[in-house]
């Protein structure tokens, strides 16, 4: 129950962006943006606001609390890392050995049922992994740098699927969260020696004499210029200037094998030279179309589905012509009419990260354990350090399924009926497997927990949304609130079902909105 | 509603029979599973040109070995861990279309998937499915509430609004939740795209829901249990379900995952195929026992096979033409068409010596009864359907 209060807490803590923007820097402008505004700037850029974070920031100036939103971009986890975070490849695999040969013996033992220990290892460290990354997205001060961590995650994919080396996935969402608003081309060029890469898209196996196409195809199509803007040739040739680089396989750190390196002439994008790989990446630094790539899907995921094509060629000016800054492209965005246009509110479909990790947030609601909640973001189709393929997951329209549409109302209805998360194992359609160890948290002193594996379903009093006679109430992040005003913190629009937004008790109105369409918008 | 209920609720058979009537011919038109081999399936080791001296030669780490080879015939054969399908091929009802592919082959996943899902030439892109495309223009009977069924994530060859096609994975706890789920009925989008796709999602569930619900819960079960093989297994169950409840579906789509192997390739291809094999030949049981497998098509696909010589990572990079298997009582077994050579690659691929196309063209007729050419000038009827 310790770790449960000391959890609330932290949780208490995530409204900071809120109080950080109030800081007495920010001016009370003329122009305070309001209410929606306010609700706006903050759907797009957090996972989800309270009233209380609406409110707070509503008598400012938007342009203010932009500047606000970038100035002081945190560049390190709040959380603490695994406790294998610094283990080396040599190590790991030691440790996979070792496993082996205990599921040798215990297969020896047991004279039966082979158990892949080595396999259990990896998926371990897979689920602290997530639950480390989701437990950051709830408790840190700063959500709009996770939710940059989590576009370039989508824009340069790895999967843990295919790595297997959870440190240096790890390492890789430390990349991504220090250059969150950093510099692009600073990105691609680490992206093109992060170790993870390196073994997602096989840098790692090519060699001068048999380049492996595969991360050069990738880096043309998905990273920089899009399909249609090269050739199959400048795939080849691409591919022969990385070659060398690749992972020590004692520690797992990049390496430079200059001796595997093809040394040859190369032509790409109509250039030709002894090119590194270094070469190749300024090269398409050059080329226009890189920064319209990623404008291009900035816009699809702060602004709506359909980049305006004027728009995106001025912003692409000023990334370009920035030197590939980050944050004036950001400011840029949110300044852009289009970002307020009301047509463009509730235009986007929450990603199931958003959707979870929001609710959570806005509701209030205690969570023991994170691995119930990251198996359900991989049930609607988002799990963490694994897309679905390198593309990323494609978002927007394919969010909503029949499936997932079903599974969301299921989750919703799990929150509001549920106590806990934890309570929502049992019917969960996702594959359940029964959860072999226990998250490390709830071993240390303090935290521990009798329960072990099985998941405390006990009702927690006061964080529900219906107490044990059944009667709606809510969670302090809501309480004290109207219902307008819950109906107009909890959905972009007005409602699309009927909600008695009047004659009901608050609870009952919550529960009604989360369970209406407009509520998987922001 | 419990399991119990679920399973033994109330519903006569004569409801059953009563939607099928509703149906134009009913009789005359087959379901088609569509299996989509995620990843892009090394063909080269599936259906195994075993006697040309060449494939030794391109592959000389990862190609299979002959003693590991189902000779089909003296030129070809199949890999050893299709071993399951070999009854079926036995039984000739089992076709193997030889070099598959398209002109101006795109080696992008994402790209050549929607080539296929859609049919569409390399140079064209289209926003709807084949089979949607197929049915466009024709009536389709409401009693169910859907057509197509898609049992993984990838709906595309389906999605269009030919076809009222839902995603489900799993047919009870759909149904349990769309009972939960209000109706769309008379709700307005104001203009909203995101909202509209969310209301028309809702309102698919609604339709399908109710016009699966009687049908599934008197279904019969498999008479033969699916391994739990990745999900596939799973996928299958699931499609046996449905064929034998009698939802009078178009189509139904699985998928298995995981044929990308650009390196060390051996293990998780040999994996995948025995899913594959495995799977397909349990369906097949099942359908048999059930009277059905003539009124079902199985084919699978994928959006390309790999390159003819294997890479220095002991893996395959992105190709062109592969094998397709078609599966079903009215199929007319054996090898179809011509393995492309291995002397004469472009760029390193195989070329193409069938147009896929034409094989759904086949498909359509022979499954739907609809003359469909696909954007083709001259299409071609294959013979792998009576």
């Amino acid at each position: 129950m310790m770790a449960r209060l000391g959890r609330r807490y932290f949780l208490g803590g995530a409204t900071a962006l809120t109080s950080a923007l109030a800081m007495p820097r920010l001016s009370r402008a003329a122009s305070a943006m309001g209410f929606d505004d306010a609700r706006h700037l903050l759907s797009r850029t957090t996972f989800a606001a309270t009233p209380a974070e609406i409110q707070n920031l509503e008598p400012f100036d938007f342009a203010d609390a932009v500047a606000r939103l970038l100035a002081n971009p945190r560049r390190q986890a709040m959380t603490v890392a695994p406790a294998w975070a610094n283990e080396s490849l040599s190590f790991v695999r030691q440790q996979r050995q070792a496993a082996q040969e205990e599921k040798k013996q215990d297969k020896q033992a047991a004279g039966g049922k082979p158990v892949n220990l080595a396999q259990q290892l990896v998926r371990e460290q897979g689920r602290e992994l997530r639950n480390w990354w989701v437990e950051e997205m709830l408790a840190t001060d700063q959500p709009f740098v996770e939710k940059m961590t989590l576009f370039w995650h989508n824009h340069f994919t790895s999967s843990i699927q295919k790595v297997r080396f959870a440190p240096a996935m790890l390492a890789q969402n430390a990349l991504f969260r220090g250059e969150a608003l950093g510099n692009f081309g600073t990105l691609l060029k680490a992206v093109a020696r992060d170790p993870a890469m390196l073994i997602y898209l096989d840098g790692v196996r090519s060699v001068d004499r048999q380049p492996n196409e595969n991360f050069a195809r990738e880096l043309l199509e998905l990273f920089t210029l899009g399909e249609g803007h090269y050739s199959e040739a400048d795939i080849k040739n691409a591919a022969r200037a990385f070659t060398g680089w690749s992972i020590d396989r004692e520690s797992g750190l990049f390496v430079d094998r200059e001796r595997q390196h093809d040394q040859g002439a190369k032509t790409f994008l109509g250039q030709t030279g002894n090119f590194n790989g270094d070469d190749i990446l300024s090269i398409l630094l050059r080329h226009p179309r890189t920064a319209e790539t990623v404008v291009e899907k900035l816009w699809r995921e702060f602004v709506s589905f359909t980049p305006d094509p004027a728009e995106v060629t001025r912003l692409a000016g000023i990334f370009r012509t920035g030197n590939y800054e980050i944050k004036p492209l950001m400011r840029a965005l949110f300044l852009a009419p289009a970002f307020r246009d009301p047509a463009n509110r509730g235009s986007l479909i929450k990603s199931p990260v958003e959707l979870i990790v929001g609710s959570i947030h806005v509701l209030g609601v205690p969570v023991p354990d994170n691995t119930q909640l990251v198996r359900m973001m991989g049930a609607l189709g988002q799990s963490p350090f694994d897309p679905p393929n390198v593309k990323g997951w494609p978002g927007g329209e394919s969010w909503i399924t029949t499936n997932t549409l079903l599974l969301r109302q299921q989750f919703l209805r799990r929150m509001i009926e549920a106590t806990t998360v934890s309570s929502m194992d049992g019917n969960m359609m996702a594959s359940n497997r029964p959860n072999r160890r226990m998250d490390r948290r709830q071993q240390l002193p303090g935290g521990a927990s009798e329960s072990g594996p099985t998941m405390e379903t006990h009702p927690v009093e006061g964080r529900s949304l219906r107490d044990a006679a059944g009667e709606a109430r809510l969670g302090p992040t809501l309480t004290g609130f109207d219902n307008a005003t819950l109906a107009r913190t909890l959905l972009p629009h007005k409602p699309i079902d009927t909600v008695d937004i009047g004659g009901q008790s608050p609870g009952a109105v919550v529960a009604a909105l989360l369970l209406d369409p407009a509520y998987q918008l922001k | 509603m419990d399991r119990r209920h679920f399973l033994f609720g109330a519903s006569a058979l004569s409801v059953v029979l009563a939607g099928r009537s509703a149906m134009a011919e009913p009789s005359q038109r087959k379901t088609l599973i569509l299996v989509e081999l995620k990843g892009g399936n090394d063909g080269m080791n599936t259906v195994i040109p075993y006697a040309d001296p060449l494939y030794r030669q391109f592959r000389p780490g990862i190609g299979v070995a002959r003693e590991h080879t189902l000779q089909l015939d003296e030129r070809v054969g199949l890999n050893g861990k299709l071993e399951p399908l070999m009854d079926a091929w036995k039984a000739r009802d089992f076709a193997i279309l030889q070099g598959v592919g398209y002109p101006n082959p795109n080696r992008s996943h994402f790209r050549s998937i929607e080539i296929w899902d859609t049919a569409s030439a390399s140079t064209q892109t289209l926003g709807e499915g084949w089979v949607s495309r197929a049915f466009d223009g024709t009536r389709l009977p409401a009693g169910a509430g859907v057509d197509g069924i898609v049992a993984d994530s990838n709906s595309l060859p389906m999605m269009g609004p030919g076809l009222r096609t839902i995603v489900m994975q799993d047919a009870e706890n759909f149904l349990r939740q769309a009972n939960a789920m209000k109706s769309s009925a008379g709700s307005n989008d104001e203009g909203n795209p995101a909202l509209r796709h969310l209301l028309d999602v809702r309102h698919e569930v609604n339709g399908a829901a109710a016009g699966l619900s009687d049908k599934l819960r008197d279904g019969p079960t498999p008479a033969y249990a699916f391994g739990p093989d990745n999900g596939f297994g799973h996928q299958l169950d699931l499609a046996t379900r449905i064929l034998m409840a009698r939802v009078p579906v178009v189509a139904i789509k699985v998928a298995l995952l995981g044929f990308d192997t650009h390196a060390n390739q051996v293990p998780t291809q040999e994996r995948l195929l025995g899913f594959l094999a495995s799977g397909l030949a349990t369906f097949r049981k099942n359908l048999i026992a059930a009277n059905l497998w003539n009124d079902v098509v199985v084919m699978t696909y994928s959006e390309f096979g790999r390159r003819a010589r294997q890479n220095a990572s002991a893996g395959t990079d992105h190709g062109t033409a592969s094998p397709q298997f078609v599966m079903g009582g009215a199929v007319k077994g054996g090898l179809h068409g011509v393995y492309p050579s291995l002397a004469d690659l472009q760029d390193g691929d195989l070329k193409h010596t069938v147009d896929f196309r034409n094989v759904y063209s086949t498909l359509a007729r022979g499954c739907w009864g609809l003359q469909r050419d696909f954007g083709q000038r001259q299409p071609q009827t294959l013979s792998f359907l009576a």
